[in-house]
Formats: structure tokens, C-alpha cells, sequence
């Protein structure tokens, strides 16, 4: 492996030195348009798409800036400002352009501003679009500030901005008290990941007085092999909550009760692939243990099947594909827990997942807006010929997930697959194995939506007209058909991003991927194993409009695998039980003893007070006895 | 001699208070208008002082000393460091923001609005008499006269519970100033015949007398704080004052508490803080935890509240006691952003509250969508309550955290997980008032009047500029906290592996440290 | 004469009186048993003047009559009134500054 350069980051200058307009131009739009209210709604979502859209200009000029340097140059800090400054402890807000953080800022303006376009269409007979449109600019912003930062603070800032933008998004419809929920329930879920986060840092700056990239990678060699791998285990938890792996996965399918654009902008083609970013760009941690890189392919292989499980057995068309970006994302993350052997291709499946999970999730809300927002795919069937835009570009996303050859799943995911074989060994067998086992998965769930959705007889409600979406709407949906074909062809091929990353991420010496090999062949097969036994379960026959009862396996996979069952009888009900416990004792016991305290002194004295009886015979009597009782004892005492 | 800036900006708001009393009681808009210009001319008047303080000059400054019981070698004697500059601010920026919110409130209450008023303004020069003291016998006067004006503001609603909990508050705050006024009198003894904190800062205790000396300055700082297991008079105190009046007690009162750690228990007896260590910061982490378990469990807005706050003094306490730069910094800060925080969620609820004439989260719902600035606006406080990154209460969170892990990993670990819990209660409350299904009883609210804008405005902007930009304050903080630091003869940890050092060697030849 | 015997005619007297305002219950003979007891303290002062050979005691004698003097004025008046307003002088019936 080699990490090519070890020398400290190029000052910015020139266009660099705009960096942080990438950021402030999206958030200056979100302030205008919170502030500005009711005023700014007829042009409000204008100036919604007007702001990533600067970005992704300005983005794609740095990028071209940035290949214009070479090796090392290609790491360019923008220094801001200091943000937090106390004697030992610098936080800076500083931004960092080099190959990794360009790549995601590319993905999430370029995808950012289709989704944005995509909006103005689907969000049209909302009234409150321009308040959707803020939230969404405030989403990118934070996203850019993520991946932007050159320092785990900055990061964890723009860590916890997505976290919100994305309780803001869930929540949008919030009168509806499942959207709230939801959105709380993906917050909360998120902060036990940010605990794991935040502890991580504190671990780095007690260890090494610092916490920006460049100071970690250059001490991470020098500390102790515990120490690493607890910070490393610690941002795994991190990642698993925002990129719902398990454990903490169970917030993603809630979520989908947000607008459709959000699920497929936030949780399916940036905000949810933030932890695999994390690990990347913490490699430099991972590579010193092996033990905390091990957990991490470890969450990611358990995630991917999880996810794919979970895939076929939904009957939503938008919580069928959260699971199986949940699985997606697992690949992601078995990549980047091989090592310099898996982070290219794992950052290259992020990027060509940003397109088709974005343009299949794009298609089902267009189906959705044809179909009167029904999300059952039961009462979907022979839609193709309503919508046929919408079933292409669907399809092509489709094709593009399945890995079907050629298209950019195939390079990235068979190159994952493959990655995962080739480390060896009996994990590499299992990592290698389950890879393989969920991209059959993948191929069944993904051809039962399909079937459901677009082939078969209608089973449609008495209600429904479908119809194709307008314009605004179809075209993001192609674009991103497009870079679902060509994506994985682009990045995959002779290892252009594999080098192109070099600079951040080790890589192996040997970056050939060689689809048509034995693993290769081996995928395919399966893959269509996928497909067909999809077609005889889904295609052949009628779909039934109820949902037969199923198999044990069916019905648990319908209920995520009855996480949510664990995570209430384990964390919610006990906490609930503790919260009500700890209640009453603060009543009862600190106040009761408090209270208790004052009763009785208050009974003592007026037990007291009854020796007051107002005759004025008893008041002498107890002088002349207290008179005597003095007497004696200066008498006994003197005698 | 210098202008006399402090005793100028505590004199006001006691002149106000007196030409308030003065003013007939029936103009009740005049005295209204006089109270807040007179908690104006007091925001100007610090502001102005801010400007001319040297963060890197002398640790005290503006000092002002005159003797005034001679018998006792007591002084009336005022100087402010950094922390007091902060804290004065905060008051002083809060004060018109209380008297603006209480515009229709001061009305409701049992107390006439004249009475109500000259209360509220005169708190204001027993806070900055507080804040300025540097004689420990004045700053025990002003902490004790704080509890007359407040204890009749908690009781104004005139109910039994009210008065409850005025009694309450003031008991418990009694029996702290009991334990206080003994530490004192113990000081002057054991200190060397003065009160004077520039010459007891340099006097020399037995142990065990300075043990004894700091627990009583302890429990009546705990109290104040307050820290478990001394909090259940909050809760009760801050649901029964009138709104504004809560504002002032957990946004500014309680910050003497911690305050009075920082600058008295620290300072004077170094030793004896560096023993009861480990106590303290259980204490504190207990206090993170149960003040957010309770503050789940809670049924009442205010009550809530009240108990979010039990749980940020423990982390306040917490970075007190880390000894580090960075805990002590964040600390300081959290007392700043923690009036600002709680200070926007309290007045927010406070408007809630009076269109909906309850306190109960249940019997709010929906209001998102009847009041969308209104619920903008909570969002934001919410948020900053949960130490959002970017709105200021997470600077200090984080600062608190990490300067307390560099020392001390299990405390940290376990406020740390305090993060977790506050989403919990912050949202809950947002969730089960602001969004769902409109409740019937809050159809046809208005959204936030114009007053309301303008009381809630500076403090958003506040939270966020803070958020955004806290370098001017903690540039003003950090000499102090270093003064602090210098007194307890404490330095930070050094990392095991710092980042400077290692860039020369090889990786081979350092073991480096665990973690 | 031995002097003592003025002492044991004074602790007589002062227990006469001490015994009369514990047990009588009209506020006058009260008030009578309280000037007995002052005045079995002057003679006891007296009688220990006499002993010693100092006059400081029958200063002291002195200042108890002017006291005495004053108390009876205060306390008759008070005892009238009470009578006034409750028609009785029964220091039983006068209990209400109680608990």
C-alpha cells in the first residue's frame, strides 16, 4: 500500500481560496428563504434550485482546478477563521479540497441540484414548498460542511447539521404524527451514533492534542494499538447511526415518511453514505488496526444481508428500497473495512449508488404522484404503459442496482464482491460469501419491485388515474439514468478513481478488476437466480392485493426483522419504566425527604407550642421551677 | 481614580427600582416603560464598560474599594475579571429582554405591576453587585439579599403551590447562605482578619480547616446551582414564578451557584477542590444524567424545563472541576449560552403559555402548523438545548466534554451520554406540543406579536452568532480561566502522543501512550 | 436579735407570695402576691445590708420600690382594663395569648 504523500496540506489560493462559498452559498439561500417567510414564496424554490446549482458550478470548477495539480498539491486547506479558540485546543473552521471531499461535493450538488429541480414539480401543490426548499438548501450546506472540514469538529458540525436537516425533512409533513415520529426517532438514533463520534474525538485530542486530519494521520502510527482501535471501533458507531448499519439501523425505513426527494437525496444518495465517507477519510486510524477494520467489514456484511432480507419482503415501494440502500450501504462498508484493498471501490459504489438509488427513488415518487401517493406496490401493477419515462429510467436503475453487465452496479459492486474474496483467509471467505449470497438478494427484491410495480394486471385503487410527471420531474430522473449506466464505466475502469484517491486513501498495488473472471461469472449467476425465481414467485402468477400471511421468515422480514420489536422491550420500555421509577423518587424520596423533614420539625413545634397554654399561673410556675433548678445546681456546684 | 463603572451600572437599576416605587400606581403603561428604560440604559452602560476591559491586562479590573465596617476589616469593594465581564453582560443583555416578555404577564399576577416591576429591576443591582464583589462579606450580603425580591417574584401568583414554592426556595437557599455565613466568619478567622479577595487569595489554611471552609462554600453554591441531590426546589420554583421571573432564576440567579465555584471554592481553597474531586463530579454526573431522565419523564412544560437545567449545571460543574483550560473555558461559556438557551426556551414557552393558559405538554399539539414562527423559533431554543453544533451551547458542551475527558475519561464518558437523552427530552417536548394533528384548543392562536419578535430576536441571534463566532468571549474568558487554573496550581494533561513532537521522529521508535 | 431571723421572715414571705400568685386566681391578690414577693426581697437586701455593713443593699431596696411603684401603676391600670373589657379579673379567663 502506499499513501503518496505525508506532507502537510497546500495553503489555499486562487479559486480555492472560494471554498467556503461551496458552503455559505446554500445556507445564505436556506437563511433567506426561513427568514424571509411568506414573502419569499413565489420565488422561493427558484432560488432553492438557484443555490446547489452555484455550488455544483463552483464545485466542478475546483475540480478541474484540482486535476490541473498533481500528487500531493491536490490537498488544498481554506483557512476561514478560528472558530474555537482555548489554550491547547484549536478548532478551526477551515475547509479541505482534495480528491475525496471533491468527489462527494460533486456528488451531493450535482445529484442535489436534480433532486432540487425534481422538487419544484413534485413538491408544486404544497404550500409550503418554500420552507421545504430552505430545509433542503440547509441540508446541502451541512453536507458540504461534512465532507468539507479539515478536522473531525468541523466534520462532526456538519455531522450533526445533516442530522437535522434530516429531522426537519422526515418531519416535514409533521401534522401527520407518524412523520414526527419518525423524524424524532431517527434523531435520537442518530445521537447514538454521534456519542460514539464525539467520544472518539475526545480519545484523539487526550491522545494527540489534536483533532484535524492531518495531525491524527501523522500521530496515528505512534499511539497504542488500544488506543486506535477504540477510536476506530468508537466512529464505527458513529457511521453505524448515520448510515442506519446495525445496530442502529432501525430509523431508516421510518424515515421514508419523509417527501419522497428526501428520501432519495438524504437517505439514499448522501447523507445516509456520510459513515462510509467517515471511515474513509479516516483511514488513516483503520489502517493502524486491523482489529476495529475487521468490525467494521463485520457490520457492513451483517448490514448488507440484513438489508437485503428485509428488501424482499416489503410491500412499500419506498421501504423496499430503504432496506435495500441499507444493503447497498452495507457493501460500502465491508469495501472500506478490506483496507486500502476495498476504499476506491467502496467510494466508487457510493458514487454510482448516489445515481441509481437517487433515480430509482425519484421514480417511485413519480409513480406516487401518478398513483394519488400510494406507496403499495400491491396496489400498483402494469404501470409501464401509464408511465413510460418513469419505467425506463426506473428500469435503468434497476438494471444499474442488479448488476447487470455493463452498468455501473456491475463494476462496483462485482469489484466489492470480489475485493472481499480476495482478502483471504476464512473471513474473506464469509465477507466474500454473504457479498455474493446478497447480490442474488438484491437481484430478487429488485425485479419483485420491478414486477409489482410496472408489469402484472392493475390491482390499482377504484381512484387512481396515473399519469406520467411533468417535465421539471422526468428529466433529473434521466440524468441520473444516465449516470447509472455510464458511472461505474467511468470511475471503475484501469482504476481512474482508485488513483485519482490516491492521494487520500491507500491503494493496493494491484487495482485491475477483472470482471470476467471465476467470482465475476459466479455473480452473474447468481444474479439471475435472483431474477428468475423474482419472475416465478412475481411474474408468472398474479400478485394478490392483500398480502398472504407468509412464511415465519416473511412475516419478521415485514417487521424488520423485528428490530424495532428488540429495541422497544430492550431500550424503550425499560427506559420508559426507569424515567416514571426515578419521577417518583425525586417526589417521593429527595422532595419526601425534604417535605418529610419539614413536617417534622413543623409537628415537633407544635407539639411544642402547647405549653403556651395563655394562663398566666403556668408561665410562673415553670419560672419558679426553672428558678429552683438553677439554685440547686449552684448550690451542688459551689456545696 | 478611574470611572467608577461598576458601582455606576449597579446604582441604576436601584435608582430605577426607587422611581419605580416613587411613580403612581395606576399609569401602569409609564412604569413599564421606565422599567425598561432603565434596564436599557444598564445594557448600554455595560456595553460600554465591556469595551474599555483589557482581556490581557490585570485579572481584575475596574476596581473600586472603600472600607466600610472597619471593626472587620470589611470593604465595599467591586472589580470584575473576565468570567464576572461575561456574566455581567448576560445579565444585563437579559434584563430588558424579562421586562419586555413580562409586558402583559406583570399584569396577571397577584402583585400590583408596580410592585411586580420594582422587584424585577431591583434584582438586577443584587446580580451585578453579586457578580462584581471582591469582598467576600459584600458578595455574601448580595447573595443573600438576591432571595427577598425573588422569593416574593416566585410567590406572585398568590396560589398555595405558589407560595410553596416560594418557601421552598427560600429555605433551601437559607440553609445553603446558613452553612455560607459560617464559612465566612471561619474565613475571616482562619484568613487572617480580612474579607478582602485579593489578600485571602495569598492566606495560608490547615487542611482541615480549608476542607471545612470549602464545604460550606460548597453546599450554598450547590444549592444555588443547583446540583443533585440539592435541585427539588427548581422544579417547583421555576413552574410557579411567572414566566419571567423563571427566566431570571434558572438563566441568571443560578449561575451564581456555579460562579461562586469557580471563583470562591476554587480560588480560595485549592487544595480542599482538588480532594473533594471525585466527589463533585459524581455529583455532577449524576446530576447530567437524572436532571435528563427526569426531565423525560416530565408532564409539565416548565417542570421540564426545570429539570433540563438541573441537568446542564452538572456539566457546568463538570468542567469546573476537570481542571483544564478547556473545561473551565467551556464551563464559563455554558453559564453564558445556558442564560441565552434556557432564557429562548423559557420566553418562547412563556408566549405558549399564554395562549393556551396551561402548562401541560398535553394539552398542546399542532401548534406548527397554527403558529409556524412561533414553533420556529422553540425549534431553534430546542435545538441549542440539545447543543446543536452551530448555535452556541455547543461550543461550551463540547468544550466542557472534551476538557473533562482529557482528565477524567468515566465522567466524561457518562455526561457524554447526556447528549443522547437531551435529543430525547428536546424533541419529546417539540414533538408532543408543535406537531400532530392541530389540538382544538389552540385553533386560532395568534403567531408571535411584534413585542414578542423583538423579545425573542436578540436571543435567537444571540444563540446563533455565539454559535457561529465565540471568539470574542472566549477571548475575554480564557485569562481568567488561566488566572484560575495558576491559583489551584493545575496544568493540562499533555497528550501522550503530542502531534508537534512525534512529526520529527520515526514511528518505531515511540511506544506512545493508551488511550 | 440575730439578724436571721428577718432572712427566715422574708423567705416566708416570698413563699406566701410565691404560693399566692400560683394559686389565686383574682389578677388583684395575683398582683398583691407579687408586690410580697418584691418586698420579702427588699428585706432579705436589707438584712444582708445590715450584716455585711453596706449600704449597697438598701440602694438596691431602693431601686425595688421605684420598680414596684411603676409595676403597680402599669399593672393596675392593665388589670382595669381587662376588667373593663371582660368583666372579670380572674387571670384564668385572661388565656388567649396562647398556642
Amino acid at each position: 500500500m502506499t499513501l503518496e504523500a505525508a506532507a502537510p496540506f497546500t495553503a489555499a489560493s486562487g479559486s480555492f481560496s472560494g471554498t467556503w462559498l461551496l458552503v455559505a452559498i446554500p445556507l445564505f439561500s436556506a437563511l433567506i428563504l426561513l427568514i424571509g417567510g411568506r414573502r419569499t414564496n413565489k420565488w422561493g424554490h427558484y432560488l432553492g434550485v438557484a443555490a446547489p446549482l452555484a455550488s455544483f458550478v463552483l464545485a466542478v470548477i475546483l475540480f478541474f482546478d484540482l486535476i490541473g495539480k498533481s500528487g500531493a498539491d491536490r490537498r488544498i486547506d481554506d483557512h476561514l477563521f478560528s472558530w474555537v479558540p482555548v489554550s491547547g485546543f484549536q478548532a478551526n473552521a477551515n475547509f479541505l479540497i482534495d480528491p475525496l471531499s471533491i468527489c462527494f461535493v460533486l456528488l451531493i450538488t450535482g445529484v442535489g441540484s436534480l433532486i432540487h429541480i425534481y422538487s419544484i414539480g413534485y413538491m408544486a401543490n404544497d404550500p409550503e414548498r418554500r420552507r421545504f426548499f430552505a430545509y433542503l438548501n440547509f441540508f446541502v450546506a451541512a453536507m458540504l460542511l461534512l465532507v468539507l472540514g479539515d478536522n473531525f469538529v468541523a466534520l462532526y458540525v456538519g455531522w450533526e447539521g445533516v442530522g437535522v436537516a434530516s429531522y426537519l425533512l422526515i418531519g416535514f409533513w409533521s401534522y401527520k404524527p407518524s412523520a414526527a415520529t419518525a423524524a424524532k426517532k431517527a434523531f435520537v438514533v442518530n445521537r447514538i451514533g454521534d456519542f460514539g463520534l464525539s467520544i472518539a474525538i475526545m480519545v484523539m485530542f487526550a491522545t494527540f492534542g489534536s483533532f484535524s486530519f492531518a495531525d491524527v494521520a501523522a500521530g496515528a502510527p505512534h499511539a497504542s494499538k488500544a488506543t486506535m482501535t477504540t477510536i476506530g471501533l468508537l466512529l464505527l458507531l458513529g457511521a453505524c447511526g448515520k448510515s442506519a448499519q446495525v445496530p442502529l439501523q432501525s430509523w431508516l425505513g421510518d424515515a421514508m415518511e419523509g417527501p419522497t426527494p428526501v428520501s432519495a437525496l438524504i437517505h439514499a444518495a448522501t447523507m445516509v453514505t456520510a459513515g462510509v465517507y467517515l471511515i474513509a477519510r479516516s483511514n488513516f486510524i483503520f489502517d493502524v488496526s486491523p482489529n476495529a477494520r475487521l468490525a467494521v467489514a463485520i457490520v457492513g456484511t451483517v448490514t448488507l444481508v440484513f438489508g437485503a432480507i428485509v428488501g424482499c419482503a416489503k410491500d412499500d415501494i419506498k421501504k423496499a428500497l430503504a432496506a435495500s440502500t441499507m444493503s447497498q450501504i452495507g457493501y460500502m462498508m465491508l469495501a472500506v473495512g478490506l483496507g486500502p484493498a476495498g476504499y476506491a471501490f467502496g467510494i466508487a459504489h457510493l458514487l454510482t449508488h448516489g445515481f441509481f438509488k437517487a433515480g430509482l427513488f425519484l421514480g417511485a415518487g413519480s409513480v406516487m404522484h401518478g398513483m394519488n401517493d400510494e406507496v403499495d406496490m400491491r396496489r400498483y401493477g402494469g404501470l409501464r404503459k401509464y408511465m413510460p419515462f418513469t419505467f425506463i429510467t426506473f428500469g435503468l436503475g434497476y438494471l444499474a442496482i442488479i448488476g447487470f453487465p455493463g452498468l455501473a452496479g456491475w463494476f462496483t459492486k462485482d469489484a466489492i464482491i470480489e475485493a472481499a474474496f480476495h482478502k483471504g483467509g476464512t473471513s474473506g471467505a464469509i465477507f466474500g460469501s454473504c457479498a455474493l449470497a446478497a447480490a442474488g438478494l438484491t437481484a430478487f427484491y429488485m425485479t419483485r419491485v420491478m414486477l409489482m410495480t410496472f408489469f402484472g394486471e392493475k390491482r390499482w385503487a377504484d381512484d387512481a388515474h396515473p399519469h406520467e410527471s411533468p417535465g421539471v420531474m422526468v428529466v433529473p430522473m434521466w440524468i441520473l439514468a444516465i449516470g447509472s449506466v455510464g458511472g461505474g464505466y467511468a470511475l471503475i475502469l484501469s482504476g481512474r478513481l482508485a488513483k485519482f484517491l490516491a492521494v487520500v486513501v491507500p491503494r493496493p498495488a494491484d487495482i485491475a478488476f477483472k470482471p470476467i473472471g471465476v467470482i465475476g461469472l459466479g455473480t452473474a449467476g447468481v444474479v439471475l437466480v435472483g431474477v428468475v425465481g423474482a419472475w416465478y414467485m412475481y411474474g408468472r402468477r398474479p400478485v394478490p392485493v392483500v398480502a398472504p400471511v407468509g412464511s415465519p421468515l416473511t412475516v419478521a422480514a415485514r417487521h424488520d426483522l423485528l428490530a424495532d420489536a428488540f429495541n422497544e422491550s430492550v431500550f424503550m420500555r425499560p427506559g420508559q419504566y426507569l424515567t416514571r421509577l426515578l419521577v417518583y423518587f425525586d417526589n417521593r424520596g429527595i422532595d419526601g425527604f425534604v417535605n418529610g423533614f419539614a413536617a417534622f420539625v413543623g409537628g415537633t413545634s407544635s407539639r411544642f407550642r402547647r405549653f403556651q397554654t395563655g394562663f398566666v399561673r403556668s408561665y410562673a410556675l415553670s419560672m419558679f421551677g426553672g428558678v429552683v433548678l438553677v439554685l440547686a445546681a449552684l448550690l451542688l456546684v459551689r456545696g | 481614580m478611574s470611572f467608577p463603572w461598576l458601582t455606576v451600572i449597579g446604582v441604576i437599576p436601584l435608582v430605577g427600582a426607587g422611581v419605580v416605587a416613587a411613580m403612581p400606581a395606576s399609569n401602569v403603561a409609564l412604569l413599564k416603560k421606565v422599567a425598561l428604560g432603565v434596564s436599557l440604559v444598564t445594557l448600554a452602560m455595560t456595553i460600554a464598560m465591556a469595551t474599555q476591559f483589557a482581556p490581557h491586562g490585570d485579572r481584575f479590573q475596574f476596581n473600586q474599594s472603600t472600607s466600610w465596617i472597619p471593626a472587620f476589616g470589611i470593604h465595599y469593594a467591586v472589580g470584575i475579571d473576565g468570567i464576572a465581564l461575561v456574566l455581567i453582560l448576560m445579565t444585563a443583555v437579559l434584563w430588558p429582554v424579562v421586562i419586555l416578555a413580562s409586558w402583559h404577564e406583570c399584569e396577571t399576577t397577584k402583585r400590583s405591576v408596580k410592585t411586580y416591576l420594582g422587584l424585577l429591576v431591583s434584582m438586577e443591582t443584587l446580580l451585578i453587585g453579586v457578580f462584581a464583589a471582591t469582598d467576600v462579606f459584600l458578595f455574601y450580603v448580595f447573595f443573600e439579599a438576591m432571595l427577598i425580591p425573588m422569593y416574593f417574584i416566585i410567590g406572585s401568583a398568590g396560589t398555595p403551590r405558589s407560595s410553596y414554592a416560594a418557601l421552598k426556595f427560600l429555605l433551601y437557599s437559607l440553609f445553603g447562605g446558613l452553612l455560607m455565613l459560617a464559612a465566612v466568619i471561619g474565613l475571616y478567622v482562619f484568613g487572617g482578619h480580612t474579607f478582602l479577595y485579593s489578600s485571602l487569595q495569598h492566606m495560608h489554611l490547615g487542611v482541615n480547616d480549608e476542607r471545612w471552609l470549602f464545604l460550606g462554600f460548597f453546599v450554598a453554591f450547590a444549592v444555588k446551582a443547583p446540583l443533585w441531590p440539592f435541585h427539588t426546589w427548581l422544579p417547583d420554583a421555576a413552574a410557579e414564578s411567572p414566566v419571567g421571573g423563571t427566566v431570571l432564576l434558572v438563566g441568571v440567579l443560578d449561575k451564581v451557584g456555579t460562579f461562586g465555584f469557580l471563583r470562591y471554592c476554587l480560588d480560595l481553597f485549592p487544595r480542599a477542590s482538588h480532594t473533594f474531586t471525585p466527589m463533585v463530579l459524581t455529583l455532577a454526573v449524576i446530576g447530567v444524567l437524572y436532571g435528563a431522565l427526569q426531565a423525560i419523564g416530565q408532564k409539565d412544560i416548565l417542570r421540564l424545563l426545570a429539570y433540563v437545567s438541573v441537568s446542564h449545571f452538572g456539566l457546568i460543574t463538570l468542567g469546573i472541576f476537570a481542571f483544564t483550560s478547556q473545561g473551565q473555558t467551556g464551563a464559563t461559556l455554558y453559564m453564558v449560552n445556558h442564560g441565552f438557551s434556557t432564557g429562548a426556551l423559557l420566553l418562547v414557552v412563556g408566549f405558549m403559555i399564554s395562549r393556551r393558559k396551561s402548562r401541560g405538554i398535553n394539552d398542546f399539539g399542532g401548534m406548527q402548523k397554527v403558529t409556524p414562527i412561533l414553533a420556529g423559533t422553540f425549534l431553534v431554543a430546542c435545538l441549542s438545548g440539545l447543543a446543536l453544533p452551530g448555535l452556541s451551547t455547543f461550543v461550551s458542551e463540547f468544550l466542557v466534554l472534551i476538557g473533562t475527558f482529557t482528565r477524567y475519561k468515566v465522567a466524561a464518558t457518562f455526561g457524554t451520554f447526556g447528549i443522547v437523552l437531551a435529543a430525547l427530552y428536546m424533541l419529546i417536548l417539540y414533538q408532543r406540543t408543535m406537531t400532530g394533528p392541530v389540538s382544538p384548543a389552540i385553533e386560532g392562536s395568534h403567531d408571535l406579536s411584534l413585542r414578542e419578535k423583538w423579545v425573542i430576536a436578540p436571543v435567537v441571534a444571540i444563540i446563533v452568532v455565539l454559535g457561529f463566532y465565540p471568539r470574542p468571549i472566549l477571548d475575554v474568558i480564557n485569562p481568567a480561566v488561566s488566572a484560575t487554573l495558576h491559583q489551584t496550581g493545575n496544568t493540562d494533561p499533555v497528550p501522550p502522543v503530542p502531534v508537534a513532537a512525534v512529526a520529527a521522529t520515526p514511528p518505531a521508535s515511540t511506544s506512545g501512550g493508551s488511550g | 436579735m440575730s439578724p436571721t431571723y428577718y432572712l427566715y421572715l422574708s423567705a416566708i414571705l416570698f413563699t406566701i407570695g410565691a404560693l399566692g400568685v400560683l394559686l389565686r386566681r383574682n389578677a388583684i391578690v395575683v398582683f398583691m402576691c407579687v408586690e410580697l414577693m418584691l418586698n420579702a426581697g427588699n428585706l432579705a437586701l436589707v438584712t444582708f445590708s445590715r450584716i455585711n455593713g453596706d449600704l449597697n443593699g438598701q440602694i438596691m431596696a431602693f431601686f425595688v420600690m421605684v420598680v414596684a411603684a411603676a409595676e403597680v401603676v402599669v399593672g393596675l391600670a392593665i388589670i382595669v382594663s381587662v376588667y373593663r373589657t371582660r368583666r372579670s379579673a380572674s387571670v384564668d379567663d385572661a388565656s388567649l395569648l396562647k398556642y
